[in-house]
């Protein structure tokens, strides 16, 4: 019991002194985890809404893939990275491995199916009074994509808030293909993991108390986003 | 006038069902046109097709300019025409952007969508809720903001869905108003589909009835 109020005084203490490794950890963090959100963001929003808009050739398979992909464990995007990636790998020449830039493909790997299968769910679900409506009032085909993404937005910003907390938490892939090195690769997650198995708690307890008051946030981001979405129109 | 539509043989079926079995008519006068017949008719699914929304599955849908030179179908045509959906589609966002969206799409300049929008907005007597979300108006406000989103596109023909649908008496009478206004105004053709009537007798100058899946009148 004592040494669990040392351990919280302790990282108090690293956090209200803004310790140095703190944050770089929180940082680099932030870094990969935006940077994966991004790119994930760039290219799944449009898929998605290409995916949730267009009729075509084995459209269900994708929508498919990507739900199944949604819960990809990320150990196991690790490790098919790793596979990938190591020395002995097909793609070993490029020296990414135990670098920020493989945790970023990791992340993305991870984010990119819960933007896309989010934003084609929220394009599908735009009435389809308004994509006609958008026809007849002389839109064309380009026209009234835009304009269904614009009137699925509360859903998009949803998805990627969504996503970005998915990969905040993660810590199987990154831990694979990163390799925790400190000061290089070490991110919130892995340095819990790895403190934890130290025994030693004081760091790994204040990057927890940072980790759920960042999940607390994007959280309040998502509910308050999801409720300005929700205003239904008063006529149905 | 400007634009004529004739449709003949039209036949359109929804999996397998026959809706529309030989439908024709020629819409070559100015004026008010009423569409009336029984629910599931195929009122709706006439408009789409004469509006050029959805194809029949035969038939000929044929627009033509005062010197019957037949125009073909493409953005330019579709842009002379509207169609006003009984559920309008308001899109989830202010009632001026909602009724600027024609004017927008069409590459129109700012200043000119402003004036043109408040004026629309004026007409239907929504001007004090320009700045409010089209989803909390009330149902005889959509309707009104759907026909001031319509009509200031300035359409050579104006398809409505049922305008007066769901919609209390003052409001039937301020739309009937609007509709009887825009007829002399533009010197255009309105088709309008109702179940209402007692209105269409009011604004209506030629009376379509469309049963077993053919127009009568
Ligand atoms: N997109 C569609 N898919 C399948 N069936 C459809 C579709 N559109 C219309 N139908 C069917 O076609 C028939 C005619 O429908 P339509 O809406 O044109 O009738 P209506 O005369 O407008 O009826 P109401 O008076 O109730 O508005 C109905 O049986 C309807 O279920
Ligand atoms: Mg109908």
């Amino acid at each position: 019991m004592n040494f669990l109020v040392e351990a919280f005084k302790q990282a108090f203490y690293l956090i209200f002194h803004l310790d140095r490794e703190l944050l770089q950890i929180i940082g680099l963090s932030l870094e990969v985890s935006g940077g994966a959100l991004l790119i994930a963001a760039i290219l799944g929003i449009p898929f998605g809404a290409f995916v949730g808009l267009k009729k075509f050739h084995g459209r269900g398979f994708i929508i498919t893939l990507l739900n199944s992909f949604m819960g990809l464990p990320p150990v196991v995007v690790g490790l098919f990275l790793y596979l990938l990636f190591s020395r002995s790998g097909p793609l070993g020449f490029l020296g990414l491995l135990y670098t920020p830039t493989i945790m970023i493909i990791a992340q993305f790997i991870l984010a990119f199916p819960i933007v896309a299968a989010l934003t084609h769910s929220a394009c599908v679900k735009v009435e389809p009074d308004v994509k006609l409506a958008a026809r007849a009032l002389g839109a064309t085909s380009s026209q009234v994509t835009r304009t269904v993404i614009r009137e699925a937005r509360y859903g998009i910003i949803a998805a990627t808030v969504a996503a970005l907390g998915r990969v905040m938490a993660e810590v199987g892939g990154i831990i694979i293909v990163g390799g925790n090195i400190a000061g290089y690769t070490r991110v919130m997650t892995t340095t819990i993991a790895l403190e934890t198995d130290k025994g030693e708690f004081e760091l790994a307890l204040a990057l927890g108390l940072i980790l759920l008051l960042i999940s607390f946030l994007i959280n309040i981001a998502l509910f308050s986003i999801q409720k300005k979405g929700a205003q239904k129109p008063q006529w149905l | 006038m400007a634009l004529k539509l004739t449709i003949s043989d039209i036949y359109k079926s929804y999996n397998g069902k026959e809706v529309l079995k030989g439908s024709s008519f020629s819409f070559d006068k100015s004026g008010i046109y009423v569409l009336m017949g029984p629910n599931g008719s195929g009122k709706s699914t006439l408009l789409r097709i004469c509006a050029l929304l959805e194809p029949p599955d035969s038939g000929k849908v044929k627009y033509l300019e005062d010197n019957n030179r037949i125009l073909e179908d493409n953005l330019n045509l579709r842009r002379r025409l509207t169609l006003l959906l009984p559920n309008i589609g308001a899109f989830n966002t202010t009632v001026f952007k909602n009724i600027a969206y024609g004017l927008k799409i069409r590459g129109i300049k700012k200043d000119k969508i402003e004036e043109k929008v408040e004026q629309a907005l004026d007409f239907v007597g929504l001007l004090h809720k320009k700045n409010q979300n089209a989803l909390t108006l009330s149902s005889g406000e959509i309707k009104r903001m759907g026909i001031a989103r319509a009509i200031v596109i300035e359409p050579e023909i104006l398809f409505l869905d049922e305008p007066t649908t769901s919609v209390d008496h003052e409001n039937i009478k301020i739309i009937e108003n609007i509709m009887i206004q825009l007829k002399q105004r533009l010197n255009s053709t309105i088709i309008m589909a109702t179940h209402d009537s007692i209105s269409a007798r009011r604004v209506g100058d030629f009376f379509l009835f469309l049963e077993d899946g053919r127009i009568k009148f």
